[in-house]
């Protein structure tokens, strides 16, 4: 039952072992010269600013999850609208409540005063 | 071309259906022109009492597959939407006035509890294993704000991240759980379930392990040991009508899925029995061995009502016996009835007591002398935890009498035995409660809320009077709320 999955198996024992083998290679066989310049965190040059352990507003939290709510909507609107031909006009009233119900969210999400920024 | 959806199907999740809409409805209304919060309250209150009255009107129908067998309408799911309505009803009556003079009242607060109990009602009325999953969010994700509303104080929104992390975790088991009784049984809708155990073409051993991962995820939001350790700090942190609430509606919801899915497509998986014994047994001796040493009257409720899961739990045990499940299942409803009723009570005296949001008023002490200045009060207090005890008038006798016989049918004696020890064991705690309103002396401080007050007379006087006259019929009623597909 399970034969079929056996390339797989192999597929992955050998992928990781080449991963493995090659990141080994270069440790062992490379030339390590490491300056101040290579150890800086970006290789581009730009200085950092601050700690990386920031406490950030929580409003990015608040945005990101309200873009995440509407962005799931799209993902759902998009099939139907690929067959909303052949779904008629009851696929178009399932998506007009749909549309709905999140249009009560965002409606209150708005009053509420979650788009705002300050 | 679908099928469209019928009006069959509409009819069939009626109260549903008007709840949902009545609470998005009402969550626009307040944020855009109700002032006073308290209008929001009423008119959530309005919606479960039409709520209620669609759900009484589905009583004495033929059982309904609805919307291509994702629901169902049978007689068992009706008599537990009717009673969550009347919980959602006796939720809010008990929080606005505590809401309200605590400084914490928000519109939403009664917006959720309405989605909370639609997540409730659909629970009841699952018949397809994805519907089990979308019915446990959509109860739990409410709750879990609810049990930090209190904010910003410390310990409600410690309870509320403690619950909501928990439950997470507890929805993970249940969705494998899930996925793995699909591997078994390569269908997701429950009656076509039966079909396929029945025929023998299940496989067994992982079949056995889905259901293990699924009572895993309903045992954590019905509380059984082991997987009730957030239930004390979470009852304690939250704002108590939400912790009262959380202890009577969210346990009905729970034992409503797992009766569905033990009684009616697990019979086959016997080999749980023995895990649901221990459960059992753990939770009423852990339950009730650990509120003697509470000294808070909400985390003593806590600790109660995972010794009272595990007496409930205890009548599921004779699940995968065909004769006697139909007698568990009347056997739990009858004892969620008078559980639900002495806990609204209970958690509805603590309210009156507490002065400050958990602050003064919670301690067992705080109880002293109460019989001298609110002997109504007291009385009603005392019916509740004779009920919780399971001493004879009250209606919490009957239940006890009709789990036990359920038990020792079964012929687990040894469970039974348990069961009656540990609620001798119980009585240590609860009588205390009654021996320090009457006989120490106290100066309690009561709020004067008159619909908390009247709430709390009211559910006193049908644990009372239900248990004096009405018992039998009430358990012939929950016989009749047999589970059935089709």
């Amino acid at each position: 039952m399970l034969w079929q999955y056996v390339p797989i198996a192999i597929m992955l024992v050998l992928s990781m072992g080449l991963a493995a083998l090659i990141v080994a290679l270069g440790h062992l066989v490379g030339p390590s010269r490491p300056t101040h310049r290579k150890m800086i965190p970006y290789e581009s040059g730009m200085v950092p600013i601050g700690p990386g352990m920031r406490r950030q507003p929580i409003r990015f939290y608040r945005i990101a999850m309200l873009f995440l709510l509407f962005d799931i909507e799209v993902v759902f609107l998009l099939p139907w609208a690929v067959v909303s031909r052949k779904l008629g006009l009851f696929g178009f009233i399932e998506a007009l409540i749909f549309i709905a119900i999140l249009l009560v969210g965002y409606l209150y999400a708005w009053k509420g005063g979650a788009l705002e920024w300050e | 071309m679908t099928v469209p959806v019928t009006w069959q199907d509409v009819a069939a999740l009626l109260p549903e259906f008007f709840l949902v809409v009545w609470a998005s409805a009402l969550l626009l209304l307040d944020v855009f022109w109700i002032r006073e919060k308290r209008t929001t309250a009423w008119l959530s209150a309005l919606g479960f009492v039409v709520a209620l009255v669609l759900a009484v009107g589905q009583m004495g129908r033929a059982p309904l597959l609805a919307f291509r067998g994702m629901v169902i309408a049978d007689a068992f799911s009706v008599f537990l939407v009717a009673l969550f309505a009347l919980s959602g009803l006796v939720g809010i009556l008990l929080a606005q006035d505590y809401l309200a003079r605590n400084g914490i009242e928000r519109g939403e607060f009664y917006v959720l509890l309405m989605f909370s109990v639609v997540g409730m009602m659909l629970m009841a009325r699952v018949a397809d294993l994805v519907m089990i999953f979308l019915a446990l969010e959509l109860f739990s994700l409410p709750l879990y704000v609810m049990t930090g509303f209190a904010r910003p104080r410390a310990d409600s929104e410690e309870a509320a991240l403690k619950y909501f992390l928990l439950g997470a975790f507890a929805s993970g088991f249940m969705a494998f759980g899930i996925a793995l009784v699909y591997g078994a049984t390569s269908t997701t809708s429950l009656p076509h379930m039966v079909d396929v155990i029945q025929a023998g073409e299940a496989d067994l051993a992982l079949l056995t392990a889905g259901a293990a991962l699924v009572l895993t995820g309903l045992g954590f939001k019905i509380a059984t040991v082991p997987f009730h350790m957030w239930t004390p700090d979470v009852y304690h942190g939250a704002p108590s009508p939400v912790s009262g609430f959380m202890a009577a509606t969210a346990k009905m919801a729970g034992f409503a899925a797992l009766l569905r899915l033990f009684v009616l497509v697990f019979p086959v998986v016997a080999d749980l029995t023995p895990v649901l014994w221990a459960l059992a047994a753990l939770s009423m001796v852990l339950g009730n061995v650990a509120a003697i040493a509470q000294r808070n009257i909400k985390r003593l409720l806590a600790y109660s009502s995972i010794a009272h899961a595990g007496y409930m739990l205890s009548a599921a045990v004779a699940f995968a016996d065909p004769h006697l499940g139909p007698q568990a299942v009347a056997a739990i409803l009858f004892y969620l009835v008078a559980y639900v009723l002495a806990t609204f009570g209970a958690w509805g005296v603590v309210i009156l007591l507490e002065r400050r949001i958990g602050q003064e008023g919670l301690l067992l002490e705080d109880y002293a002398g109460l019989s001298r200045q609110y002997p109504g009060l007291a009385a009603a207090m005392a019916v509740f935890m004779l009920s919780f005890i399971g001493v004879p008038p009250t209606l919490g006798f009957f239940g006890k009498f009709y789990l036990f016989r359920v038990v020792l049918d079964a012929g687990f004696v040894g469970l039974a035995l348990i069961g009656v020890l540990t609620s001798l064991v119980s009585a240590y705690y609860y009588l205390r409660v009654v021996m320090l309103m009457y006989m120490k002396p106290g100066e309690p401080i009561v709020r004067r809320e008159p619909r908390v007050q009247a709430t709390v007379l009211a559910a006193a006087a049908l644990t009372l009077f239900l248990g004096l006259t009405a018992a039998s019929s009430l358990y012939a009623w929950a016989t009749e709320a047999i589970l059935r597909f089709g």
